[in-house]
């Protein structure tokens, strides 16, 4: 593998996943995001050598093929996502902020989404859709919104 | 359960979703083949300059480079990319090389192509190549184009590419006598539709038998192959563009560009599939820039706000040359400028400046954007003059129910006619005015309150869809029952699938779950398709859909009355699954033909519909600082019968927040050399998650489109196109007290900071 080669690259041109998409290639859009020993990160500003012994998760890792996971219930139901070039960022992303702090509020949630760029869908929906999500999240015991997902 | 018939108007909960969310969409940068080579392009760093020489030979020697491609290597003629709309003769001296020849006309004009095993290589080798470029002096603004000082087509003689003129009545006439007249001049600012996915493409060859597919088409994939066909040498049936998943449109994308050509050509040169994906420095500047218009304009009025005439001249900076749609905003501008006002008389020209900046098209909303703020600006204006209620003053002067169809004016030199289709006009704003509370907010209007000044504003504004000249579509009644859909339209991330599974379902009176698929974006699937385009997807696409369904259940009641030994008049199809004939006798469609039975449909139309609502905003503007928050926003809109409330809903909320950021943001920057300053996402601004969180929308359906079976109407743009005209109006009225009057975008910080400067009345 070459040094210069970037977590990006690799997820998507070496081991073919293809769900982690690139849209700037210098660290401002979020479509790279992945999460990386727990924490969101881009891929595009991080060397393929650098995440080695590290723990990766891309939109991949957070799918699966029985059903939608709650998180992605909550995005289909609340039109969140049109062209669907941001999703695979945005659903990392939501599910870092979420497992860390699953009570956060809309201020909260739009901060972290502000370093993800969507050019369609205004992101209103993407805040409610993560919002509606939260119950999904809740420590076991502790969910008191009633999960519609 | 649902019943049949009851899927157009429904919530569907979209089809793509459940592939995009699980990160299993398919792009066509996710797209590799075996043995495929890389490409990578050098591009001019001269705004405008000769080409002296191209060495590529230490590029060439660079190991793992395949080749270089430079004009030498196309043969006796570079090809241009052609007008798709407008293809006036005017505009062919201005015509795009596909690769720079003789002449750079703008940074980021394709120099060479370099083909190599790697991305990472090819990048390498682009440094190797070494240039020579004579400078010639920039033309970077219109006003220096006007001038015809430095040429970019020395032949031709001027930088004018043509001026076109909108007329309706007699202008001169009714200015003669006008009791009032107010002059004025506004400016928008150059930016782009910005799409979040890169533009790219796969080209493979098929030497043997002379076949090319390439994959990573979108919007007009018919007029591409056309275009690339002939530009190629082959014909048409010899070419297959595929469009994959597509991360946004807008208009820019999908546009025949001059990769198009240069990366199937370079996969016929080299035997081998090529790859080539933009970077998005590469996408800021060489995808279709927009919106770069000036106006001198003047409107007269009687005393009591009845509008009685519009004139004056608009300037548009079209960059460096005419293509594809290049000159759509420009006729729009002019056309649009009276917007969803009876004007009676009207009078505007537009010149097409052609500068050393990156060519223009399409823009969501083209044209309209602009002229909306240039003229919801005026009419804020002379309501101030002439101590009117800005809200009644528009009231007046809206086109009324009772005068549809309605004819606006004229454009030479095309002569086209265009007449609004139908609709309410007053209830839109009617109940934009109940949503943001405006009776109510009116008292806040201009008030300081907690350190910031608080504005109010509305605008109307009109969104023209459904362009023909026809679309096609088939539908296949499968051996197994099912149905499968074709249609020659395009997806670009509207939803479309889901929309035309609807509206199949509805028409083959089956449920949703019966339609095996939505085939689009081939051009295999059906003979001609003409793609998505000036909002027109739902109307002709689903138009056509509802003809192929018809003929399809002809052709089914006439196979099973063969087998049922009757009339096909006699037979009824129950729920898409059997047919019935005379005495209850019945045979199960599945079983009805081992091939499955396959219609066309076709939807041919010369109209055009008309969407049309208001918006308003409220706003608090920290003068100290030139910030503004947007304390609401509400966007009403009325786009005929909907299909999918969900989807549509989505497009307005994401559409107004394109246009806020054309208001308040969004700008490509050149300097006097014609260098771009804002090549990259850091520079050039678009709107985050944190900016805009207060929008509403409100879609009506209330007024279907009389021209077409479906009663649908364009949707999609008119979030964005009276964005400009309402957040300027609203910065104008919250800083009423230092008499600011917004006369360009964006209302970026600084320029907000400067219109609070003056001294506070
Ligand atoms: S591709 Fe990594 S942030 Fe844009
Ligand atoms: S859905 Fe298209 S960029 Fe977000």
């Amino acid at each position: 593998m070459e040094p210069r080669l970037t977590l990006a690259d690799c997820l998507r041109h070496h081991l073919r996943l293809t769900g982690t998409h690139v849209g700037c290639e210098h660290g401002v859009c979020g479509a790279c995001t992945v999460i990386v020993d727990g924490a969101a990160v881009r891929s595009c500003l991080m060397l393929a050598v650098q995440a080695e012994g590290a723990e990766v998760v891309t939109v991949e890792g957070l799918s699966n093929d029985a059903d939608l996971t709650p998180l992605q219930k909550s995005f289909r139901r609340h039109h969140a996502l049109q062209c669907g070039f941001c999703t695979p960022g945005m659903i990392t992303t939501a599910h870092a902020l979420l497992s860390e702090e699953p009570d956060c509020d809309a201020a909260r949630v739009r901060e972290v989404l502000s370093g993800n760029l969507c050019r369609c869908t205004g992101y209103i929906p993407i805040v409610e859709a993560v919002l509606d999500a939260r119950a999904a999240y809740q420590p076991k015991g502790r969910d008191r919104s009633g999960d519609r997902a | 359960m649902r019943t049949v018939n009851s899927l157009i108007g429904s919530p569907i909960e979209r089809l793509e979703d459940l592939r995009f969310l699980r990160g299993r969409g398919q792009y066509v940068d996710d797209l590799a083949r075996k043995d495929m080579l890389h490409a990578a392009i050098l591009r001019s760093s001269v705004a405008h300059g000769r080409i002296r020489s191209i060495a590529v030979a230490a590029a060439r020697a660079l190991p793992g480079v395949h080749s270089v491609i430079t004009a030498k290597d196309i043969g006796n003629r570079v090809p241009r990319v052609p007008m798709r709309l407008q293809p006036l003769p005017d505009f062919e001296p201005f015509g795009q090389p596909v690769i720079a020849e003789t002449k750079v006309r703008y940074v980021g004009e394709a120099i060479a192509v370099v083909l190599a095993e790697t991305a990472a290589i090819a990048e390498d080798a682009l440094g190797l190549i070494e240039v020579e470029i004579e400078p010639l002096p920039a033309v970077a603004d219109r006003r220096a184009s006007a001038q015809d000082a430095s040429l970019l087509f020395e032949d031709k003689g001027t930088n004018l590419a043509i001026k076109f003129r909108a007329v309706r009545g007699d202008a001169a006439a009714a200015f003669a006598d006008a009791p009032y007249v107010r002059r004025e001049s506004f400016r928008t600012q150059r930016h782009m539709a910005l799409p979040l996915e890169p533009r790219g493409l796969l080209a493979e060859w098929d030497a043997a038998r002379g076949r090319l597919t390439l994959s990573g088409g979108a919007k007009v994939l018919f007029f591409n192959r056309r275009t690339l066909a002939k530009q190629m040498g082959l014909p048409e049936s010899a070419i297959e563009i595929v469009e994959n998943d597509v991360g946004g449109g807008f208009g820019a994308r999908g546009e025949f560009y001059p990769e198009d050509f240069l990366i199937p050509f370079a996969a016929r040169h080299t035997g081998r599939p090529v790859k080539w994906t933009e970077d998005r420095r590469e996408h800021l500047m060489c995808v279709n820039h927009a919106r770069e218009a000036e106006c001198d304009v003047e409107i007269a009025c009687k005393r009591d706000g009845t509008i009685l005439a519009l004139r004056g001249h608009a300037y548009v900076d079209v960059g460096a040359y005419m293509r594809t749609n290049g000159a759509v905003g420009a006729r729009n501008v002019a056309q649009f400028m009276s917007g969803p006002y009876r004007i009676p008389h009207i009078d505007v020209d537009v010149a097409l400046q052609l500068t050393n900046k990156t060519p223009v098209g399409t823009y969501r909303g083209p044209g309209r954007f602009e002229t909306d703020f240039f003229r919801e600006r005026l009419l804020d204006m002379v309501a101030q003059d002439l101590g009117l209620d800005r809200v009644e003053f528009r009231r007046r002067n809206l086109v009324s129910q009772r005068e549809m169809p309605y004819q606006i004016a004229t454009i030479t030199p095309f002569e086209s006619k265009d007449e609004f289709d139908s609709g309410d006009y007053q209830t839109t704003l009617d109940r934009c005015l109940d949503e943001i509370k405006w009776t109510e907010k009116s008292k806040l209007a201009g008030k300081l309150i907690d350190g910031r000044y608080h504005g109010l504003a509305l605008g109307c504004f009109i969104e023209g869809g459904a362009a023909g000249p026809k679309e096609s579509a088939r539908i296949v009644l499968e051996p197994d029952g099912l149905y499968s859909v074709y249609v020659g339209s395009s997806a670009i991330g509207q939803g479309l699938e889901t929309a035309f599974a609807q509206i199949a379902a509805d028409a083959l009176e089956v449920t949703i779950d019966r339609i095996r698929g939505v085939f689009h974006g081939s051009t295999c699937y059906v003979d001609d398709g003409y793609g998505a385009y000036h909002s027109r997807s739902v109307v002709m696409g689903g138009s056509a859909m509802l003809d192929a369904a018809k003929n399809l259940r002809e052709a089914i009641r006439a196979q099973a009355a063969q087998r049922l030994g009757c009339q096909p008049s006699e037979v009824e199809i129950v729920e898409g699954s059997k047919a019935v004939g005379p005495g209850g006798k019945s045979i199960a469609l599945n079983g009805l033909s081992s091939e499955g039975i396959s219609a066309e449909g076709a939807f041919l139309n010369k109209k055009h519909t008309y969407t049309y609502g208001a918006h308003a905003a409220h706003v608090a503007v920290d003068a100290k600082l030139g910030h503004v928050e947007l304390v609401d926003y509400v966007v009403v809109e009325d786009c005929g019968r909907i299909i999918n409330p969900l989807t549509v809903h989505g497009q307005a909320i994401g559409s107004v927040v394109q246009g806020l950021g054309g208001a308040m943001m969004e700008h490509l920057v050149y300097d006097q050399e014609g260098q771009l300053l804002t090549g990259s996402l850091a520079d050039y601004l678009i709107p985050t998650a944190s900016d805009f969180p207060n929008i509403r929308a409100i879609v009506m359906g209330d007024h279907p489109s009389p021209i077409n079976p479906l009663g649908a109407k364009g949707a999609g743009e008119g979030g964005i196109i009276a964005a400009g005209g309402v957040m300027a109006n609203a910065v104008a009225n919250a800083l009423s007290a230092f008499g600011a009057q917004p006369r360009e975008l964006p209302l970026t910080p600084t320029r907000v900071w400067e219109l609070a400067q003056a001294p506070r009345k």
